[in-house]
């Protein structure tokens, strides 16, 4: 099977600068869940359906040392080889040894089971979830409180999983262990590293 | 042009790329997990163990080409070991510097918290020697995990009640053990306990580096850091009778120095920043002000 052409664009014109940049408004994003990150264009092209934000938290983050899961639809020739001309790291089929993985927007998901939660001892050794949804307008109004937010936080994602709240729940259960996420919109995220506690606010 | 010659044989920040994202992927699971110590694979720098390469490594792997940065050693700006990575960084990755709190970015910390308040745009890194705070009690790397992993830390509260037993008070001063967000016992590093409140609901994030043991870890802004104490023993921070010689300040962590050897010592500011400013307000302490009186 030969590359496409495509697969080889879209990465970041200045890697060093870009990557770094990147990086911070994850740290930013981490540190203070819920507040939205705009990674902007930068020349950041991922293959579709992979959005901007994911596709460069995946230039910044990921690696030969960090195999990758890929749902069904993201799951192409064309970004498994993007992902491995701009970045290196390789597609697993297994959700147990990835480090990061990427789901597609409006992908039923049952559980975050088969991801590593770390262990008791190690619990960062755990995966990072990036999930794409359709924006952070329009949704349900979500209260976000724990570390890095004073008092509580609000966010409208629309598109989660159905599941997500009850997942994230059990996630949190787990503390330290866990999953940590980053909700992706186009060229915006926000993270929710597992001590954010999620609640439905009722209007 | 010599400059950027040099430059060039130099990746931003001297770190190469492989090594600031793995980095980058500890320091996002530290703050995940407020308190705990991700392992890193800690690299040679260019400087000795015990200089520093733990806060160094993070600094380089977090710094971008628009922060100013901000080195501090024992709260100075001008001691060996501030002046050295300041001049580092300004080689290697071309950045502003400044010895100004409020300006800074990113202010990299051997054993001090600014006095002035800590902002929301600001990150705190601290070079760790011994992040362990379990490490002293127990040697052994796989028994202080499993503790941290079961969250069993009694041992911690024997020490602190055999100092109270020996002397009738908790005599630790430095490097005082605190429960980040109900959880994990971190090590402040060797930070007066002065210091300790300052972690508390801090504006700003903090990021531990140690490079000789390996680890990073993160206090996420707006997190309880407790200090660990007992209800008839609470905890206290040091107190200081006489405020600062030169500038006057009072509630403020104090260094003593030897002025002769006759017996002779003033206490002054550790925070030389903080002293500067004051002084630059006006403010003047009993050292600057005996001169003037003297020769009016």
């Amino acid at each position: 099977m030969t590359m496409k052409t495509e697969a080889l664009t879209g990465g970041f014109a200045e890697p060093v600068h870009q990557a770094q940049g990147v990086f911070k408004l994850m740290m930013d994003g981490m540190a203070r869940p819920g507040t939205i990150q705009t990674v902007g264009g930068g020349g950041t092209v991922p293959p579709a359906p992979l959005g901007i934000a994911a596709g460069a938290i995946a230039l910044t983050l990921c690696d030969h040392d960090t195999p990758v899961w890929l749902s069904a639809q993201l799951a192409s020739p064309l970004i498994a080889d993007w992902l491995a001309f701009h970045t290196g790291a390789t597609v697993t089929q297994e959700k147990a040894e990835a480090r990061f993985a990427f789901i597609e927007a409006g992908k039923a998901l049952s559980s975050f089971g088969l991801f590593s939660i770390g262990t008791q001892e190690y619990p960062d050794r755990s995966a990072t979830i990036v999930i794409e949804i359709a924006n952070f307008e329009n949704g349900q109004l979500l209260s976000l409180s724990g570390p890095g937010i004073l008092g509580t936080r609000e966010i409208r994602p629309e598109g989660l999983p159905d599941a997500f709240l009850r997942l994230w729940a059990d996630n949190r259960v787990l503390f330290p262990r866990g999953i940590d996420v980053v909700l992706a919109a186009a060229d915006r995220f926000v993270c929710l590293p597992r001590t954010s506690k999620i609640t439905v606010r009722e209007i | 042009m010599s400059s950027h010659a040099d430059l060039a044989t130099y990746n931003f920040a001297y770190l190469d790329e492989q090594t600031k994202r793995m980095i980058r992927r500890a320091i996002l699971k530290a703050i995940a997990i407020p308190g705990y110590q991700v392992p890193f694979a800690s690299r040679e720098m260019p400087m000795p163990y015990g200089w520093g390469t733990g806060g160094v490594q993070v600094t380089a792997s977090i710094i971008g080409a628009d922060d100013v940065l901000k080195v501090i050693d024992q709260g100075a700006d001008d001691t060996t070991n501030a002046v050295s990575i300041r001049a580092f960084f300004q080689k290697v990755a071309d950045i502003a510097v400044t010895t100004k709190t409020d300006e800074a970015t990113i202010i990299q910390t051997r054993h001090r918290i600014p006095e002035t308040r800590l902002k929301s745009n600001q990150v705190l890194v601290y070079q760790v020697p011994i992040p362990e705070p379990l490490r002293f009690l127990e040697p052994r790397e796989t028994e202080t995990r499993k503790m941290h992993a079961l969250e069993e830390y009694g041992l911690m509260h024997v020490k602190l009640y055999e100092d109270i037993a020996r002397n009738g008070h908790i005599a630790t001063t430095y490097s005082y053990p605190v429960k980040v967000q109900g959880r994990y016992v971190m090590s402040p590093s060797p930070t007066p306990k002065f210091d300790n409140p300052k972690m508390h609901m801090s504006d700003a994030l903090q990021l531990f580096g140690a490079g000789r043991e390996k680890r990073i870890y993160a206090v996420p802004p707006h997190t309880e850091v407790v200090s660990l104490d007992f209800e008839d023993h609470p905890f206290e921070v040091q107190k200081f009778d006489r405020p600062c010689a030169l500038c006057g300040a009072e509630h403020v962590y104090l260094d003593e120095v030897i002025l002769d050897d006759k017996g002779g010592r003033m206490f002054v500011c550790s925070d030389t920043d903080h002293c500067e400013d004051r002084r630059a307000d006006g403010h003047v302490g009993e050292l600057l002000a005996k001169p003037q009186e003297a020769a009016e």
